[in-house]
């Protein structure tokens, strides 16, 4: 942590940007707010909770004039290559330093864990020392990780200008994160719809899942306009909140770099990813391996054709159990 | 002031859900609401808040005002049926029972909005005193007190005894009716122990010394104008979770959907963050987020205090603190803009 705040303070001295996007301490000893700092950089802070994917930010930061040193965690990159990819950000305009992630941890989990009346949080190897208003507290990071990180793409970072070493080992047990997409799978039409149908059904129209997604980059999404027809801020019927998502993850497909954005801020736990994964397992076998954001040159598989393309028909014969 | 073992609260359920619908906190499918009591709903008194607040009872998150049948050149227009049958709310919190008090500030003020108000006459409400506050909570310095609630019922679940203390006429009309499953509760000792006990915690959270006078002693236009809206806004998503999961927030949107048979109009909530918040033909009053973003705070802590008696439209409930995407909250725009501790 302090090795990247020195390492922020030099590339700023050293003239590379004149600003730096990061994370920011917030009202408690776990809120980590993006910000942008410029010459103080009181409150930068790096650590086991800052979870948010800063890279849609640059979306705003790049309309600005100057240049903005942001801090990218592996996840997080994929985003940048996938925004430069679709013109969304100037990559002249950025300079970007790598860091290094060791999984980020979960405060909801720490706090459905029992645990409440936080005051503080020391870190401690892989252990939480938590002081609260109900006494000392002790917790295993590695119980209370962010969903995101258990099934993450791994430590690689797709584009940087600067990269922070990883010294730490990872101890990490990650799982295959197809592994929820085959159970549903496994699942018949029936039970699979009842499943999202439970899911879905707990939607408040919020729209954070929209908001936070770097392949969500409209400048006024379809179901803001008002003169569309489909425009919405709750669910007029049974069914609308689940159309919402769904078409969401249709235009998401190919572009979704898998990031987990979407389900970490879900208020209502959504499990959304589910969705995108299986688009991304679909697109993997209909026309092979495919990792959205890898780079920012390659054309996606959904928005070029060929003759060798799946038929429509697969639809269909996969309907068909 | 009655009582009865914690391990009966089925019984209590079940006496009450006999005459009318009783709705209290729930878990379901990884998400927490107020919900239907039926025997295999899972009950849970120990979550401080629910994720939505009660507030969907009273003001549903969308609901339909009229529904508009063409049939040849007759058309017919249907009204929902306005007489809401008799329900409870059990194991509302101070500050959530504060909020309906907010609510009715809004709705039941000339002209009375008839859809809230026949839920609000057909609610009974009982309310669940706090005993284990977070350190999201600051109800506190709103002059809630969290171990007091109001309401027409409270209670408190104390030593394995949940304690029931009617405060109004429809509380003691629920308490007769369901009075045999009550023991007379001499001793109250454990409850006052647990007020203390509760007060010393609030006094230790982190947000309760949260001060407000700022927002009382300073002109609109400088709160308004303060240079601290442009850090403050930077990170928000534009989301509206913090309005939706808010019990007081009350704007609200009317639209018509085409069913393909008929329009049915519908109000839904609406959200202070959306850009087509307040669109009207002359165009957008706020075009930029940071506007949105002011206009939420300002309501809460400046314009709607000017409109009401002083009365803030926050109940410091946390629910905004804990579920906004970015960790922004009301807390920190308290406290950046004037209310240090």
């Amino acid at each position: 942590m302090q090795r990247v705040i020195d390492k922020v303070k030099e590339l700023l001295a050293n003239g590379v940007a004149d600003r730096v996007l990061a994370w920011k301490v917030g009202e408690f000893p776990y809120d980590r707010i993006p910000g942008v700092f410029k010459d103080d950089l009181d409150g930068l802070c790096y650590d086991s909770f800052s979870a948010c994917n800063l890279s849609k930010y640059l979306i705003n930061e790049t309309k600005k004039d100057g240049r903005v040193l942001v801090l990218m965690k592996p996840c997080d990159s994929y985003g940048v290559n996938l925004l430069i990819k679709e013109h969304r950000i100037d990559r002249e305009k950025i300079y970007i330093l790598a860091v290094p992630c060791n999984c980020k941890v979960d405060i909801e989990k720490i706090k459905d864990s029992g645990i409440k009346g936080i005051i503080d949080i020391a870190e401690e190897g892989d252990v939480l020392k938590i002081n609260t208003v109900y006494g000392q507290k002790e917790l295993d990071r590695r119980q209370v990780l962010c969903d995101k990180c258990l099934s993450c793409q791994g430590k690689k970072h797709v584009i940087y200008d600067e990269i922070i070493e990883d010294d730490e080992q990872q101890n990490i047990e990650k799982t295959d994160r197809m592994e929820a997409v085959e159970e549903l799978e496994a699942m018949s039409p029936e039970e699979r719809f009842a499943f999202w149908r439970s899911e879905l059904s707990k939607c408040i129209r919020c729209n954070a899942c929209r908001n936070v997604c770097p392949a969500c980059s409209c400048n006024k999404c379809i179901f803001d306009n008002t003169d569309t027809g489909v425009a919405a801020k709750s669910n007029a019927d049974s069914f609308e909140e689940n159309m919402f998502h769904i078409i969401r993850a249709f235009h998401v497909a190919g572009r979704c770099t898998d990031c987990g954005e979407c389900s970490r801020v879900c208020p209502q736990n959504i499990p959304l990813h589910l969705l995108n994964r299986k688009f991304i397992k679909e697109i993997n076998e209909l026309y092979g391996e495919f990792q959205a954001g890898e780079d920012a040159v390659t054309t996606g598989p959904l928005t070029f054709f060929t003759m060798e393309d799946a038929e429509p028909d697969v639809v269909y014969k996969k309907g068909r159990d | 002031m009655l009582r009865l073992s914690a391990d009966k609260l089925d019984k209590l359920f079940s006496a009450i859900s006999d005459a009318k619908e009783l709705y209290l906190p729930v878990e379901e499918n990884g998400s927490s609401k107020f919900d239907k009591w039926s025997e295999e709903t899972q009950v849970n008194l120990n979550r401080l808040n629910t994720v939505k607040s009660p507030k969907d009872l009273f003001f549903p998150q969308s609901e339909d005002l009229m529904r508009f049948k063409k049939e040849g050149k007759k058309i017919t227009v249907d009204t929902p049926d306005e007489n809401c049958k008799e329900f409870v709310v059990f194991g509302v919190r101070a500050c959530d029972v504060k909020s309906i008090e907010v609510l009715d500030r809004v709705f039941l003020s000339e002209p009375v909005d008839t859809y809230y108000e026949s839920k609000r006459k057909a609610a009974t409400i009982v309310s669940l005193a706090c005993s284990e506050p977070e350190e999201s909570c600051f109800c506190n310095i709103f002059g809630i007190d969290a171990t007091e609630p109001a309401a027409d019922v409270s209670t408190w679940l104390a030593d394995d005894y949940l304690y029931w203390e009617a405060k109004t006429e429809k509380g003691e009309a629920l308490t007769e009716s369901i009075k045999s499953v009550f023991e007379q509760a001499e001793d109250t000792s454990a409850v006052d122990a647990q007020k203390e006990n509760v007060k010393a915690i609030i006094e230790k959270l982190p947000l309760s010394g949260l001060n407000l006078d700022y927002f009382k002693n300073n002109d609109m236009m400088d709160i308004f104008n303060s240079e601290k809206w442009d850090e403050l806004y930077e990170a928000c998503l534009g989301c509206g979770t913090c309005t939706f999961v808010c019990p007081t927030c009350q704007c609200y949107d009317i639209r018509d959907y085409d069913t393909g048979h008929g329009i049915v109009r519908y109000r839904c909530w609406d959200s202070c963050m959306y850009s087509d918040f307040t669109l009207m033909a002359g165009g957008q009053p706020r075009t930029t987020q940071k506007e949105r973003f002011r206009q939420r705070f300002m309501h809460k802590l400046v314009y709607f205090p000017m409109n009401n008696d002083g009365e803030f439209s926050c109940v410091g409930c946390g629910r905004c603190v804990n579920k906004c995407p970015v960790r922004l909250n009301i807390a920190k725009v308290i406290r950046a803009l004037g209310g240090e501790v």
